[in-house]
Protein backbone atom coordinates (compact mmCIF):
# COMPACT_ATOMS: atom_id res chain seq x y z
CA UNK A 1 0.00 0.00 0.00
CA UNK A 2 0.87 3.28 -0.81
CA UNK A 3 1.96 5.60 2.17
CA UNK A 4 0.88 9.25 2.54
CA UNK A 5 3.52 11.41 4.30
CA UNK A 6 2.55 12.16 8.07
CA UNK A 7 2.07 15.96 7.86
CA UNK A 8 4.94 17.86 8.90
CA UNK A 9 5.07 18.78 12.51
CA UNK A 10 6.05 22.41 13.37
CA UNK A 11 6.52 24.28 16.72
CA UNK A 12 3.73 24.80 19.30
CA UNK A 13 4.92 28.30 19.65
CA UNK A 14 5.11 30.48 23.02
CA UNK A 15 1.29 30.86 22.45
CA UNK A 16 -0.20 27.13 22.58
CA UNK A 17 -2.65 27.87 25.47
CA UNK A 18 -4.65 30.31 23.45
CA UNK A 19 -5.42 26.96 21.42
CA UNK A 20 -5.51 23.94 24.27
CA UNK A 21 -5.79 26.05 27.47
CA UNK A 22 -7.37 29.06 26.64
CA UNK A 23 -9.30 29.79 30.32
CA UNK A 24 -5.98 29.33 31.93
CA UNK A 25 -4.38 31.86 29.21
CA UNK A 26 -7.52 34.12 30.22
CA UNK A 27 -9.96 33.53 27.45
CA UNK A 28 -13.20 32.51 28.77
CA UNK A 29 -14.52 29.67 26.40
CA UNK A 30 -15.72 26.08 26.21
CA UNK A 31 -17.09 26.05 29.94
CA UNK A 32 -13.46 24.90 30.81
CA UNK A 33 -10.21 23.68 29.47
CA UNK A 34 -10.13 20.10 28.51
CA UNK A 35 -7.78 17.68 30.60
CA UNK A 36 -7.90 20.17 33.25
CA UNK A 37 -9.41 17.34 35.24
CA UNK A 38 -8.60 13.72 34.76
CA UNK A 39 -11.51 12.73 37.26
CA UNK A 40 -15.54 12.86 36.99
CA UNK A 41 -16.25 11.25 40.42
CA UNK A 42 -14.72 9.26 42.50
CA UNK A 43 -12.06 7.00 41.33
CA UNK A 44 -10.86 3.25 41.78
CA UNK A 45 -7.24 2.83 42.95
CA UNK A 46 -4.52 4.82 44.47
CA UNK A 47 -4.72 8.85 44.00
CA UNK A 48 -1.54 10.56 43.33
CA UNK A 49 -0.27 13.82 42.56
CA UNK A 50 2.43 14.12 39.67
CA UNK A 51 4.35 17.34 39.87
CA UNK A 52 7.52 18.38 37.89
CA UNK A 53 9.65 21.35 36.05
CA UNK A 54 10.82 21.28 32.22
CA UNK A 55 14.14 22.41 32.27
CA UNK A 56 16.00 23.91 28.98
CA UNK A 57 20.13 23.10 28.55
CA UNK A 58 21.22 26.33 30.85
CA UNK A 59 18.45 24.63 33.36
CA UNK A 60 15.75 27.10 33.08
CA UNK A 61 12.39 26.70 33.58
CA UNK A 62 10.06 26.53 30.55
CA UNK A 63 7.34 29.15 31.32
CA UNK A 64 5.23 28.44 28.06
CA UNK A 65 4.77 24.70 27.25
CA UNK A 66 2.34 22.40 27.43
CA UNK A 67 2.57 19.11 28.67
CA UNK A 68 0.08 15.89 28.48
CA UNK A 69 -0.37 12.80 29.89
CA UNK A 70 -1.72 9.38 28.87
CA UNK A 71 -2.28 6.12 31.09
CA UNK A 72 -4.48 3.26 32.30
CA UNK A 73 -6.38 3.00 35.61
CA UNK A 74 -5.71 1.41 38.35
CA UNK A 75 -6.64 -1.29 36.90
CA UNK A 76 -4.23 -1.05 33.98
CA UNK A 77 -7.50 -0.19 31.34
CA UNK A 78 -7.67 2.87 29.69
CA UNK A 79 -10.53 4.99 28.63
CA UNK A 80 -10.49 4.72 24.80
CA UNK A 81 -11.99 3.44 22.22
CA UNK A 82 -9.56 1.09 20.79
CA UNK A 83 -9.30 -0.51 24.38
CA UNK A 84 -10.88 -4.55 23.97
CA UNK A 85 -9.64 -5.89 27.36
CA UNK A 86 -12.30 -4.76 29.85
CA UNK A 87 -14.15 -1.24 30.42
CA UNK A 88 -12.43 1.33 32.11
CA UNK A 89 -13.60 3.22 35.79
CA UNK A 90 -15.74 5.67 34.25
CA UNK A 91 -14.83 8.30 37.11
CA UNK A 92 -10.89 8.33 35.39
CA UNK A 93 -10.23 10.05 31.62
CA UNK A 94 -6.30 8.56 32.03
CA UNK A 95 -5.84 11.95 29.76
CA UNK A 96 -4.63 15.20 31.14
CA UNK A 97 -3.38 18.58 30.04
CA UNK A 98 -1.43 20.83 31.88
CA UNK A 99 0.74 24.12 30.75
CA UNK A 100 3.74 24.86 32.82
CA UNK A 101 2.88 27.69 35.28
CA UNK A 102 3.82 31.00 33.33
CA UNK A 103 5.87 32.56 36.72
CA UNK A 104 7.29 29.11 37.96
CA UNK A 105 7.41 27.08 35.33
CA UNK A 106 5.59 24.13 37.59
CA UNK A 107 3.00 21.75 36.22
CA UNK A 108 1.09 19.70 38.47
CA UNK A 109 -1.34 16.22 37.51
CA UNK A 110 -3.82 15.15 40.38
CA UNK A 111 -4.22 11.66 38.88
CA UNK A 112 -4.52 7.75 39.95
CA UNK A 113 -1.42 5.60 40.30
CA UNK A 114 -1.70 3.55 36.83
CA UNK A 115 -1.36 -0.07 37.15
CA UNK A 116 0.21 -2.22 34.82
CA UNK A 117 -0.26 -2.98 31.25
CA UNK A 118 0.63 -5.58 28.85
CA UNK A 119 3.77 -5.32 26.56
CA UNK A 120 4.05 -7.29 22.87
CA UNK A 121 4.64 -10.58 23.96
CA UNK A 122 2.01 -10.41 26.97
CA UNK A 123 4.60 -9.39 29.93
CA UNK A 124 3.83 -6.84 32.15
CA UNK A 125 5.21 -3.83 31.88
CA UNK A 126 6.03 -1.43 34.72
CA UNK A 127 3.37 1.38 35.83
CA UNK A 128 3.90 3.80 33.63
CA UNK A 129 2.01 6.81 32.48
CA UNK A 130 2.52 8.38 28.71
CA UNK A 131 3.86 12.16 28.46
CA UNK A 132 4.25 14.32 25.74
CA UNK A 133 5.85 17.77 26.13
CA UNK A 134 5.49 20.70 23.79
CA UNK A 135 6.97 24.03 23.46
CA UNK A 136 8.44 27.29 21.72
CA UNK A 137 11.84 25.85 20.43
CA UNK A 138 10.25 22.24 19.96
CA UNK A 139 9.59 21.15 16.82
CA UNK A 140 8.25 18.24 17.10
CA UNK A 141 6.25 16.52 20.54
CA UNK A 142 8.83 14.77 22.90
CA UNK A 143 7.37 11.60 24.10
CA UNK A 144 8.43 10.14 27.09
CA UNK A 145 7.26 7.81 30.33
CA UNK A 146 7.18 8.32 34.09
CA UNK A 147 7.48 5.27 35.98
CA UNK A 148 7.27 5.11 39.73
CA UNK A 149 10.61 4.36 42.01
CA UNK A 150 8.46 2.41 44.46
CA UNK A 151 7.15 0.22 41.67
CA UNK A 152 9.87 -3.43 41.83
CA UNK A 153 8.75 -4.06 38.17
CA UNK A 154 10.84 -1.67 37.01
CA UNK A 155 13.47 -3.86 36.86
CA UNK A 156 12.20 -6.11 34.43
CA UNK A 157 10.30 -3.33 32.19
CA UNK A 158 11.06 -4.15 28.57
CA UNK A 159 11.36 -0.51 27.82
CA UNK A 160 13.48 0.92 31.10
CA UNK A 161 15.86 -2.51 30.35
CA UNK A 162 16.96 -0.93 26.86
CA UNK A 163 18.41 1.91 28.07
CA UNK A 164 21.52 2.89 27.51
CA UNK A 165 23.42 3.38 29.08
CA UNK A 166 21.44 2.14 31.61
CA UNK A 167 21.82 4.72 34.54
CA UNK A 168 19.68 7.14 32.27
CA UNK A 169 16.87 5.01 33.27
CA UNK A 170 16.81 7.14 36.02
CA UNK A 171 16.02 10.26 34.07
CA UNK A 172 11.97 8.36 33.54
CA UNK A 173 11.67 7.51 37.23
CA UNK A 174 9.55 9.86 39.17
CA UNK A 175 10.39 10.65 42.83
CA UNK A 176 8.37 9.98 46.04
CA UNK A 177 7.86 13.31 47.69
CA UNK A 178 5.33 13.82 49.93
CA UNK A 179 2.63 12.01 50.93
CA UNK A 180 0.63 10.91 47.60
CA UNK A 181 2.70 12.65 45.42
CA UNK A 182 5.80 12.25 43.10
CA UNK A 183 8.05 14.64 41.34
CA UNK A 184 8.91 13.93 38.00
CA UNK A 185 11.98 17.04 36.46
CA UNK A 186 12.27 16.83 32.94
CA UNK A 187 15.90 17.88 31.20
CA UNK A 188 15.14 18.99 27.28
CA UNK A 189 19.17 18.77 27.23
CA UNK A 190 22.37 18.56 29.35
CA UNK A 191 23.90 15.45 32.07
CA UNK A 192 20.46 14.65 32.92
CA UNK A 193 18.83 14.81 29.52
CA UNK A 194 15.29 12.90 30.08
CA UNK A 195 14.87 9.95 27.59
CA UNK A 196 12.92 10.95 24.79
CA UNK A 197 11.10 8.37 22.67
CA UNK A 198 10.83 7.56 18.85
CA UNK A 199 6.96 6.03 18.97
CA UNK B 1 -6.67 -6.17 18.21
CA UNK B 2 -2.78 -5.42 17.46
CA UNK B 3 -1.06 -3.06 14.79
CA UNK B 4 1.38 -1.24 15.51
CA UNK B 5 1.59 2.63 14.15
CA UNK B 6 4.11 3.39 11.38
CA UNK B 7 7.27 4.49 12.51
CA UNK B 8 7.46 8.29 12.15
CA UNK B 9 9.77 9.09 9.08
CA UNK B 10 12.54 11.07 11.42
CA UNK B 11 13.96 13.09 7.69
CA UNK B 12 10.65 14.46 6.72
CA UNK B 13 9.70 15.43 10.23
CA UNK B 14 12.02 18.46 11.13
CA UNK B 15 14.92 17.40 13.86
CA UNK B 16 15.33 18.75 17.20
CA UNK B 17 18.44 21.63 16.50
CA UNK B 18 17.73 23.78 13.84
CA UNK B 19 20.23 26.54 15.02
CA UNK B 20 18.24 28.99 12.66
CA UNK B 21 15.56 28.92 14.71
CA UNK B 22 17.24 29.89 18.13
CA UNK B 23 14.25 28.98 20.61
CA UNK B 24 15.54 25.57 19.52
CA UNK B 25 19.33 25.73 20.81
CA UNK B 26 18.50 25.43 24.63
CA UNK B 27 15.04 23.44 24.15
CA UNK B 28 16.71 20.30 21.58
CA UNK B 29 17.56 16.44 23.49
CA UNK B 30 20.74 16.14 22.07
CA UNK B 31 20.20 12.02 22.31
CA UNK B 32 19.09 9.63 20.01
CA UNK B 33 15.74 9.22 20.46
CA UNK B 34 14.57 5.50 21.82
CA UNK B 35 12.94 3.48 19.25
CA UNK B 36 10.60 0.93 20.07
CA UNK B 37 7.10 -0.61 18.35
CA UNK B 38 3.74 1.07 19.98
CA UNK B 39 1.96 -0.56 22.45
CA UNK B 40 -1.25 -0.07 24.08
CA UNK B 41 -0.24 3.01 25.71
CA UNK B 42 0.72 4.47 22.52
CA UNK B 43 -2.67 3.03 20.22
CA UNK B 44 -4.74 4.08 23.01
CA UNK B 45 -6.38 7.36 23.28
CA UNK B 46 -8.96 9.69 24.69
CA UNK B 47 -11.78 10.20 22.91
CA UNK B 48 -13.77 13.29 22.47
CA UNK B 49 -17.32 13.15 22.28
CA UNK B 50 -19.34 15.86 19.72
CA UNK B 51 -21.12 16.73 23.03
CA UNK B 52 -18.14 18.69 24.31
CA UNK B 53 -18.85 20.88 21.58
CA UNK B 54 -20.65 24.18 21.49
CA UNK B 55 -22.64 25.77 18.50
CA UNK B 56 -19.23 28.03 18.03
CA UNK B 57 -16.66 26.46 18.89
CA UNK B 58 -15.26 26.80 15.25
CA UNK B 59 -16.40 29.61 14.10
CA UNK B 60 -13.38 32.53 15.73
CA UNK B 61 -15.55 35.38 14.12
CA UNK B 62 -17.99 35.00 16.57
CA UNK B 63 -17.15 32.78 19.52
CA UNK B 64 -15.31 35.85 20.81
CA UNK B 65 -17.50 38.63 20.00
CA UNK B 66 -20.01 40.63 21.40
CA UNK B 67 -23.59 40.23 20.57
CA UNK B 68 -24.27 41.43 16.79
CA UNK B 69 -20.75 42.50 16.63
CA UNK B 70 -18.11 40.23 14.99
CA UNK B 71 -14.50 40.16 14.90
CA UNK B 72 -12.17 42.54 12.02
CA UNK B 73 -10.28 40.97 9.28
CA UNK B 74 -10.64 38.99 6.14
CA UNK B 75 -13.09 36.62 6.35
CA UNK B 76 -12.21 32.63 5.44
CA UNK B 77 -13.14 29.28 5.88
CA UNK B 78 -10.61 27.04 6.10
CA UNK B 79 -11.94 23.42 5.57
CA UNK B 80 -10.31 19.90 4.81
CA UNK B 81 -9.87 16.51 5.74
CA UNK B 82 -8.04 14.96 8.17
CA UNK B 83 -6.54 11.39 6.61
CA UNK B 84 -3.82 8.49 7.79
CA UNK B 85 -1.11 7.71 6.14
CA UNK B 86 -3.19 4.56 4.58
CA UNK B 87 -5.64 7.47 3.05
CA UNK B 88 -8.65 6.86 5.33
CA UNK B 89 -10.60 10.03 6.96
CA UNK B 90 -9.95 9.47 10.57
CA UNK B 91 -13.02 10.53 12.29
CA UNK B 92 -13.78 11.55 15.09
CA UNK B 93 -10.90 13.80 15.81
CA UNK B 94 -10.34 16.82 18.01
CA UNK B 95 -8.63 19.84 16.43
CA UNK B 96 -7.80 22.71 18.21
CA UNK B 97 -6.58 25.88 16.33
CA UNK B 98 -4.98 29.34 17.53
CA UNK B 99 -4.06 32.06 15.62
CA UNK B 100 -2.65 36.21 15.95
CA UNK B 101 -5.76 38.10 14.92
CA UNK B 102 -6.05 40.34 11.71
CA UNK B 103 -3.18 42.67 13.15
CA UNK B 104 -0.84 40.25 14.21
CA UNK B 105 -1.41 40.40 17.46
CA UNK B 106 -2.41 37.26 20.01
CA UNK B 107 -4.28 37.40 22.26
CA UNK B 108 -1.81 36.21 25.29
CA UNK B 109 -0.02 38.16 28.36
CA UNK B 110 3.16 37.31 27.43
CA UNK B 111 2.42 38.77 23.82
CA UNK B 112 4.24 42.42 22.98
CA UNK B 113 3.55 43.13 19.43
CA UNK B 114 2.10 46.75 18.74
CA UNK B 115 -0.78 45.44 17.09
CA UNK B 116 -3.51 46.47 18.77
CA UNK B 117 -6.27 43.49 20.12
CA UNK B 118 -9.48 42.82 18.86
CA UNK B 119 -12.01 43.06 21.33
CA UNK B 120 -13.84 40.77 19.31
CA UNK B 121 -11.42 38.13 18.35
CA UNK B 122 -10.28 35.27 20.80
CA UNK B 123 -8.01 33.42 18.50
CA UNK B 124 -9.07 29.70 19.17
CA UNK B 125 -11.15 27.57 17.98
CA UNK B 126 -11.83 23.30 17.76
CA UNK B 127 -13.73 20.95 16.47
CA UNK B 128 -14.37 17.40 15.55
CA UNK B 129 -13.74 15.71 12.37
CA UNK B 130 -17.07 13.86 11.11
CA UNK B 131 -17.16 10.39 9.86
CA UNK B 132 -14.44 11.17 6.69
CA UNK B 133 -12.56 13.16 8.19
CA UNK B 134 -13.58 16.57 7.46
CA UNK B 135 -13.40 20.24 9.35
CA UNK B 136 -14.40 23.31 8.91
CA UNK B 137 -13.36 26.64 10.63
CA UNK B 138 -14.45 30.03 9.71
CA UNK B 139 -12.09 32.91 10.54
CA UNK B 140 -10.20 35.93 9.70
CA UNK B 141 -7.10 35.69 8.05
CA UNK B 142 -4.23 36.54 10.72
CA UNK B 143 -1.61 39.07 9.37
CA UNK B 144 2.10 37.99 9.75
CA UNK B 145 4.07 39.49 12.41
CA UNK B 146 7.79 40.13 13.62
CA UNK B 147 9.39 37.38 16.35
CA UNK B 148 12.66 38.16 18.55
CA UNK B 149 15.36 35.86 16.54
CA UNK B 150 18.29 37.54 16.28
CA UNK B 151 17.74 39.42 12.96
CA UNK B 152 14.38 40.71 11.30
CA UNK B 153 12.59 37.90 11.27
CA UNK B 154 8.39 37.53 10.17
CA UNK B 155 6.14 34.66 10.55
CA UNK B 156 4.02 34.13 7.26
CA UNK B 157 0.48 34.29 8.58
CA UNK B 158 -0.47 31.03 9.50
CA UNK B 159 -2.88 29.25 12.40
CA UNK B 160 -1.71 26.38 14.34
CA UNK B 161 -3.31 23.55 14.80
CA UNK B 162 -3.12 20.60 17.30
CA UNK B 163 -4.65 17.56 16.55
CA UNK B 164 -5.68 14.26 18.65
CA UNK B 165 -6.39 11.13 16.46
CA UNK B 166 -7.19 7.46 17.10
CA UNK B 167 -3.95 6.41 19.03
CA UNK B 168 -1.57 9.11 21.69
CA UNK B 169 1.39 7.89 18.85
CA UNK B 170 -0.44 10.05 16.58
CA UNK B 171 -0.36 13.39 18.66
CA UNK B 172 0.51 16.09 16.34
CA UNK B 173 0.93 19.79 16.49
CA UNK B 174 1.63 21.74 13.17
CA UNK B 175 1.02 25.43 11.63
CA UNK B 176 -0.97 25.84 8.49
CA UNK B 177 0.35 28.61 6.08
CA UNK B 178 -1.22 30.49 3.14
CA UNK B 179 -0.85 29.87 -0.57
CA UNK B 180 1.07 32.96 -2.25
CA UNK B 181 2.57 34.55 0.83
CA UNK B 182 5.79 36.01 0.20
CA UNK B 183 7.24 35.53 4.00
CA UNK B 184 6.95 31.41 3.42
CA UNK B 185 10.52 31.01 1.78
CA UNK B 186 11.92 33.34 4.19
CA UNK B 187 10.49 32.23 7.46
CA UNK B 188 12.96 30.04 10.10
CA UNK B 189 10.35 28.40 11.81
CA UNK B 190 9.07 26.93 8.27
CA UNK B 191 12.38 26.68 7.50
CA UNK B 192 12.97 23.52 9.90
CA UNK B 193 10.85 21.53 7.34
CA UNK B 194 13.80 21.33 4.48
CA UNK B 195 11.81 19.48 1.96
CA UNK B 196 9.95 21.72 -0.80
CA UNK B 197 6.88 19.03 -0.86
CA UNK B 198 6.92 19.26 3.55
CA UNK B 199 6.65 23.04 2.73
CA UNK B 200 3.80 22.57 0.68
CA UNK B 201 2.24 19.92 2.61
CA UNK B 202 1.76 22.91 5.11
CA UNK B 203 0.60 25.46 2.76
CA UNK B 204 -2.70 26.12 2.24
CA UNK B 205 -4.96 26.47 -0.81
CA UNK B 206 -7.20 28.83 -2.26
CA UNK B 207 -10.67 27.05 -3.04
CA UNK B 208 -12.82 29.21 -5.09
CA UNK B 209 -15.18 26.12 -4.74
CA UNK B 210 -16.18 26.29 -1.28
CA UNK B 211 -15.61 30.03 -1.39
CA UNK B 212 -18.98 31.73 -0.60
CA UNK B 213 -20.69 34.35 -2.99
CA UNK B 214 -20.22 37.87 -0.73
CA UNK B 215 -18.90 36.48 2.28
CA UNK B 216 -15.72 34.34 2.45
CA UNK B 217 -13.28 33.00 0.89
CA UNK B 218 -11.89 29.30 1.02
CA UNK B 219 -9.17 27.82 2.02
CA UNK B 220 -8.46 24.06 1.91
CA UNK B 221 -5.82 22.22 3.92
CA UNK B 222 -5.39 17.88 4.47
CA UNK B 223 -3.74 16.96 7.44
CA UNK B 224 -2.39 13.64 7.67
CA UNK B 225 -1.69 11.37 11.05
CA UNK B 226 0.51 8.67 11.00
CA UNK B 227 -1.19 5.38 9.79
CA UNK B 228 -1.37 1.59 10.50
CA UNK B 229 1.07 -1.08 9.43
CA UNK B 230 -1.28 -2.97 7.31
CA UNK B 231 -2.12 -6.16 9.23
CA UNK B 232 -3.96 -4.28 11.82
CA UNK B 233 -7.27 -3.70 8.57
CA UNK B 234 -6.96 -7.45 8.16
CA UNK B 235 -8.25 -8.00 11.56
CA UNK B 236 -10.31 -4.93 11.44
CA UNK B 237 -14.39 -5.59 10.85
CA UNK B 238 -16.07 -3.38 8.56
CA UNK B 239 -16.53 0.18 9.78
CA UNK B 240 -15.04 0.18 12.48
FE1 LIG C 1 2.04 31.83 15.76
Amino acid sequence: MSQAPETPSQTAGPYVHIGCTPNASGIAIYQGDLGASMKTGPVQGQEITLRGTVFDGEGTPLRDALIEIWQADAAGLFRSANETRGVADPNFLGWGRAATDMTTGGFQFDTVKPGPVPWHDGQMQAPHITMWIVARGINIGLHTRVYFEDETANATDPILTQITPPNRAATLIAKKADAGSYQFDIHLQGPNETVFFDI
Amino acid sequence: MTGSYLPRDRDWQPPALTPSYRSSLARSPQSALLSFPTSLSEETSPVFGHDILGPLDNDLILNHAAEGESAIGPRILVHGRLLDQNGRGVSGALIECWQANAGGRYRHKNEGYIAPLDPNFGGCGRTITGPDGAYQFKTIQPAPYPFPNGGNDWRPAHIHFSLFGQGFAQRLITQMYFEGDPHIPLCPILGVVKDQSAVDALTARLDMERTIHMDMRAFKFDMVLRGRNQTYFENLKDGM
